[in-house]
C-alpha cells in the first residue's frame, strides 16, 4: 500500500502570535514550529499501517525550507522518503494544488492529512485534494481499518458518530484516537538524515493575499453582578456587550 | 611580606607529599623546574586545551561549544527525551513516588528502552547508538526534570552500564551490554556501605576465591543502592581477601545470596528505589571480576568523574522545567489586583534563577565538548575506544567536580525560589514546587558530595600542579610579581567583544592564583587540611569557570548572531559576571583572612581588591528585561 501524509509546518502551540510588516506577514522570530498535531495522528497511522501490511509512506510538505526540520522528524517516526514543494503555503487552495499535482504522478492507496492545520485552521484542503484528484474525501476520521481495497472508517459527526466503508484511493482527513501518538525514537532518528528528500517547485499560482492580520482584541475585565440585579445585568448585556 | 620566590622549595615538598599519596615516582619535580623558569603563560593559546588548564589559559570564545550549536539531530533526540518525559513520567509523578512496588518504574524503563534512551552511550556494535559525550549529556540535560524517573534512569545508564562499557573485556561487553542498551537487564551500583561512604575505599564487603578457583564468594552489605529493588545485574565493589583497594565485579541477581532490605523512606525522590543490599556467599564467577584485581577503586573513581558532570546537565534540565513552572505560576497568580510578575521582588528572582541555570548550562556543554575532543585526540592517537573515553573524562575531572557543584546549587536555588514565589503554594503538597524543592537536595549529596567535590577540584589542580601537567607555577610567580608593582593603570581602548569583562576574568584568574599560592606556601604538606580555605578556593575557581564560559559563550553568539540578537544574553552573561566577582571576593577575603596576618594580609587584600575590580552595571534593569522576555514567553527564556 502507498500511503501520502501531508504535514504542515506551523507555530507551536503555546507561540505568541505577533505580525510584522503592516501587520501582513506573520512574525516568526523566536517562534517554534512543529508538525500540525492532527497531522502527526495521520502520520502515526500511516506508520501503523505500513507496519501492520508493509508499504510506503511518503511525507509531503507544502513548505519552505525551514519546513525540513519538521519533515526529518517525520521521517525519524517511521516514513520512507519526503517531498517538500518549495514555496510559502499561502492558502488553502494553493496548497490541494500542490498535493494534487504530487499525488496525480503517483497511484497513492491513502493520501491522509490532518483534519486542519492548526495556523490557519482551513480544514478545507482534504476536500480541496479529493475534488482535484476525483476520489473521495472524508473528515474527520476517527478511525481507520484497512482490509484490502476496502477502508473501514469511523467519522466523528455532530452528537455522534458514523461508521464507513469506503473503496481506496481515498482522502481522509484526520484526528485522535486515530493512532497513539508517537514519539520517535533513537534508531528512527539517526536514520532520518539517509531517507530521501526531495524538493520540488510549485506549480500553479497564488490567487489570493493577505492584506492585514489582525489579533482578536484582548480579553476585558470580568464585571461581577449580584445575584438579584438581573436587570442590571441583561442592562449591560444589552447596552455594553452588545450580545443581546 | 609575601615570598613568591620560595614557591619552588615549597612546592617541591608538596609534590613528595603528593607523590606519596599516590604512589607516584617523583620524576616529575624535574619538569616543574624547567616550568620555574618558563614566562608568564596567562596568553599562551597555541596548545590544545587539558583539564584544569582554564586557570592559566586565555580560551578564545571559537574555541569554546555552546549549546547553540547542536544539530537538528542532536535537537530532535533531546525532544525525544523531554516529549517521553512529559508524556510518560509527568502525568504519573504522584504514581511513582507513592508506588507500592516498582513495577510502574520498571515499565517506565522498559519504553525508555524501546525508544533507545538507554542505550544512547553504548557503542553501535553492543545494540547502542554510540552517541557522542556531549550528546550523552544533553539526553541527561532532557531527561532531568523526570524527577524520580530520571534518577533510576542516570544510575541504569551511568553508574550502572558505564563499568562494563569502559572496563569489561569482550565476553562481558557482549554479554551484558546489549540488554542493558534496551532495558531488558536494569543495573545499579553497589559501592557505598554504611560505614564508607565519601571514603569508598574503606568497604568491608568481601570477596574471597573458592577453593576450586572457579567462583568469587562475595559477604558484606551495601546501602543506598539506587535501582536496588528491580536491578537484574549489579556493579558490587568488595575486597579479595585481605587487599588494600576495592575490586569490582558484575554480580547477576540469579547468583543467589542476595537479599534486601525495604524501600528506604527518603525526603526526595521516593519513587526511586533505593535499597540495602546483603550479600550473604553470594557465588559470582570468576570470569564476572570486572576490570583487575584491586582496580575497583579506579573504576569507582571514574565512573564518577562521568557521573558527576552528566548530573550537572540533568540539573540544568530539571532547572529549566522548574522556572517554567515558576514563571507561568508567576504570570497567573494576582495578589493587589495585578499579577505578580509585575512586582520587583519576583522579578528578581527569576532573573536570577534564569540567569544562573543559563550560566551553568553554558559551562556544562563547554566542559562537555572539552571532553569529546580528548577522546578524538586519544582515539587519533591509537588508543582503544573505552579507554579513550575514559582518559578523556579524567582529564578533565576538575571541570566535572565543578559542574557538579554548581548546577546542584544552582538547581537547589532555583527550586527554593520557586517555592517562594509560589507562596503558600510553594508549601503544598498540591503544587510542583514541593517535589521539584524535595527532589533536588539529593543532588548535592550524591556522586561525591559538594565538600569532596570543592576538595577534588582544588586538590586535583595542585596535584597536577606539582606533577608538572599544568604549568601553574610561573603563572603564580608573575601574579605575586605584579601585586608588589604599581597597578596597570592603562586605558588604551581595544576593540572587541567583551574586552572589558574579559580582562575581569583574567583578574579573577589572577586572585585564585595569588590565594592558591600562598596558603600553599603557608602550610606546605599541612595544606590539605585546611579544607576551609581549600572550599573558598573551590568556590573562586567555580565562579570563574562558569563566568568565562558565560561570557565566552555569549561572544560567540553575537559574532554569528550580532549584538541585538543576543542582548538578553549579553544581560545574562553580565548579571553572571557580577555575582561572580563578587563571590570571589568574598571568598577570597575569607581565605585571606584565614591564613595571613599583618604586611602581608594588607598586601594581598590589596590585591584581591584589584582583582575584583569590576565596572558598575544596572543590574536590575537587566534583571528586568531577562524577567520580562520570560514573563512574554510564558517560560525559561533562553
Amino acid at each position: 500500500m502507498k500511503i501520502l501524509v501531508c504535514i504542515t509546518n506551523v507555530p507551536d502551540t503555546t507561540a505568541k502570535i505577533s505580525f510584522t510588516d503592516s501587520d501582513t506577514k506573520f512574525n516568526k522570530a523566536g517562534v517554534t514550529y512543529i508538525c500540525g498535531p492532527y497531522d502527526d495522528y495521520a502520520l502515526s497511522r500511516a506508520v501503523e499501517l505500513k507496519e501492520q501490511s508493509g508499504g510506503t509512506v511518503t511525507v509531503l510538505n507544502v513548505g519552505e525550507a525551514d519546513s525540513e526540520q519538521v519533515i526529518r522528524k517525520c521521517l525519524a517516526i517511521g516514513a520512507d522518503d519526503a517531498i517538500r514543494v518549495n514555496c510559502e503555503p499561502t492558502d488553502s487552495y494553493f496548497v490541494a494544488q500542490q498535493i494534487a499535482a504530487i499525488a496525480s504522478q503517483e497511484n497513492y492507496d491513502l493520501i491522509l492529512m490532518g483534519r486542519e492545520s492548526i495556523d490557519f485552521n482551513g480544514g478545507v484542503v482534504h476536500g480541496l485534494v479529493g475534488e482535484m484528484l476525483g476520489i473521495p474525501s472524508l473528515s474527520p476520521v476517527m478511525k481507520l481499518d484497512i482490509d484490502g481495497k476496502t477502508a473501514r472508517i469511523t467519522r466523528e459527526i455532530e452528537g455522534g458518530k458514523e461508521d464507513i466503508e469506503a473503496t481506496l484511493p481515498l482522502v481522509l482527513g484526520c484526528q485522535e484516537p486515530i493512532a497513539e501518538w508517537k514519539i520517535p525514537n533513537m534508531r528512527g532518528i539517526m536514520t532520518a538524515r539517509t531517507k530521501p528528500l526531495k524538493v520540488v517547485e510549485p506549480t500553479g499560482d497564488d490567487l489570493t493575499v493577505t492584506r492585514k492580520f489582525e489579533l482578536p482584541a484582548p480579553k476585558g475585565a470580568v464585571k461581577m453582578i449580584a445575584a438579584d440585579e438581573v436587570e442590571k445585568l441583561v442592562d449591560l448585556l444589552k447596552n455594553e456587550a452588545k450580545v443581546l | 611580606m609575601l615570598c613568591l620566590h620560595n614557591i619552588f622549595f615549597i612546592s617541591y615538598i608538596y609534590v613528595k607529599l603528593v607523590c606519596k599519596q599516590n604512589n607516584i615516582q617523583l620524576l616529575s619535580a624535574k619538569l616543574i623546574i624547567s616550568n620555574h623558569n618558563s614566562t608568564m603563560i596567562l596568553t599562551d593559546n597555541k596548545a590544545s586545551i587539558k583539564g584544569g588548564e582554564f586557570l592559566i589559559k586565555d580560551i578564545d570564545a571559537s574555541q569554546i561549544f555552546i549549546p547553540e550549536e547542536f544539530s537538528e539531530e542532536q535537537k530532535m533526540i533531546a525532544q525525544t527525551c523531554l516529549d517521553f518525559v512529559r508524556t510518560e513520567v509527568h502525568p504519573r509523578l504522584d504514581e511513582i513516588d507513592y508506588a507500592k512496588d516498582t513495577s510502574l518504574m520498571v515499565s517506565l524503563m522498559d519504553k525508555a528502552g524501546e525508544l533507545g534512551l538507554l542505550g544512547t552511550s553504548i557503542p553501535e556494535e553492543y545494540g547502542g547508538f554510540g552517541m557522542n559525550f556531549n550528546t550523552s549529556m544533553l539526553v541527561a540535560e532532557a531527561c532531568g526534570q523526570g524527577h524520580s524517573f530520571s534518577v533510576a534512569l542516570s544510575a541504569h545508564t551511568g553508574i550502572g552500564t558505564l563499568p562494563i562499557l569502559y572496563y569489561g573485556n569482550d565476553a562481558q561487553k557482549s554479554k551484558y551490554l546489549p540488554k542493558l542498551a534496551t532495558g531488558e537487564w536494569k543495573a545499579a551500583y553497589c559501592l557505598t556501605e554504611p560505614d564508607s561512604g565519601s571514603d569508598a575505599n574503606s568497604g568491608k564487603t568481601k570477596a574471597e576465591l573458592t577453593a576450586d578457583g572457579k567462583h568469587y564468594i562475595i559477604n558484606g552489605q551495601k546501602m543506598w543502592i539506587t535501582n536496588g529493588g528491580f536491578a537484574d545485574i549489579y556493579i558490587v565493589f568488595a575486597k579479595i581477601e585481605n587487599d588494600k583497594n576495592l575490586t569490582a565485579f558484575i554480580v547477576e541477581k540469579d547468583f543467589g545470596g542476595i537479599t534486601m532490605n525495604e524501600e528506604e523512606r527518603k525526603m526526595g525522590i521516593k519513587g526511586s528505589s533505593t535499597r540495602q543490599i546483603f550479600f550473604n556467599d553470594c557465588k559470582v564467577p570468576v570470569e564476572n571480576l570486572l576490570f583487575t584485581r584491586e582496580g575497583g577503586f579506579k573504576i569507582a573513581v571514574n565512573i564518577l568523574n562521568i557521573g558527576r558532570i552528566k548530573l550537572a546537565s540533568a540539573v540544568v534540565g530539571a532547572s529549566k522545567g522548574v522556572i517554567s513552572q515558576t514563571v507561568n505560576y508567576a504570570n497567573e497568580r494576582k495578589q493587589f489586583g495585578v499579577s505578580i510578575n509585575n512586582f520587583g521582588a519576583i522579578k528578581h528572582k527569576l532573573a536570577e534563577m534564569i540567569v544562573r541555570t543559563y550560566a551553568s548550562e553554558s559551562a556544562c556543554y563547554r566542559a562537555g565538548q572539552n571532553i569529546d575532543d580528548a577522546i578524538e585526540d586519544l582515539l587519533a592517537s591509537g588508543v582503544e575506544a573505552s579507554q579513550a573515553k575514559l582518559k578523556g573524562v579524567e582529564q578533565f575531572a576538575i571541570e566535572c567536580a565543578i559542574m557538579k557543584v554548581h548546577g546542584s546549587e544552582v538547581l537547589d536555588y532555583v527550586v527554593d525560589e520557586g517555592v517562594q514565589v509560589y507562596g503558600g503554594m510553594g508549601f503544598s503538597a498540591e503544587a510542583p514546587m514541593d517535589r521539584a524543592y524535595r527532589d533536588a537536595r539529593i543532588n548535592r549529596i550524591f556522586e561525591g558530595t559538594n565538600e569532596i567535590n570543592r576538595l577534588l577540584s582544588v586538590g586535583t589542580i595542585v596535584k597536577r600542579a606539582m606533577k608538572g601537567e599544568l604549568n601553574l607555577m610561573p603563572a603564580a610567580m608573575a601574579v605575586g610579581k605584579e601585586i608588589m608593582s604599581i597597578p596597570d593603570f592603562n586605558t588604551e581602548e581595544e576593540d572587541g567583544i567583551f574586552i572589558a569583562e574579559k580582562k575581569v576574568i583574567k583578574n579573577m584568574k589572577k586572585a585564585i592564583l595569588m590565594i592558591a599560592g600562598a596558603s600553599l606556601q603557608k602550610f606546605m604538606a599541612k595544606f590539605e587540611q585546611e579544607q576551609e580555605i581549600i572550599i573558598n578556593l573551590a568556590d573562586m575557581l567555580i565562579e570563574t569557570y562558569v563566568a568565562e564560559s558565560t561570557i565566552l559563550r555569549v561572544e560567540k553568539l553575537i559574532t554569528t548572531r550580532g549584538e541585538e540578537a543576543c542582548s538578553l544574553q549579553k544581560d545574562a552573561a553580565l548579571i553572571y559576571l557580577h555575582n561572580a566577582v563578587e563571590k570571589l571576593n568574598n571568598a577570597g577575603k575569607s581565605a585571606i583572612t584565614s591564613f595571613a596576618e599583618g604586611d602581608e594580609l594588607r598586601v594581598m587584600l590589596m590585591g584581591l581588591k584589584r582583582f575584583s575590580k569590576i565596572e558598575p552595571f544596572n543590574l536590575k534593569d537587566a534583571r528586568r528585561r531577562i524577567t520580562q522576555a520570560a514573563i512574554e514567553k510564558n517560560a525559561y527564556v533562553f
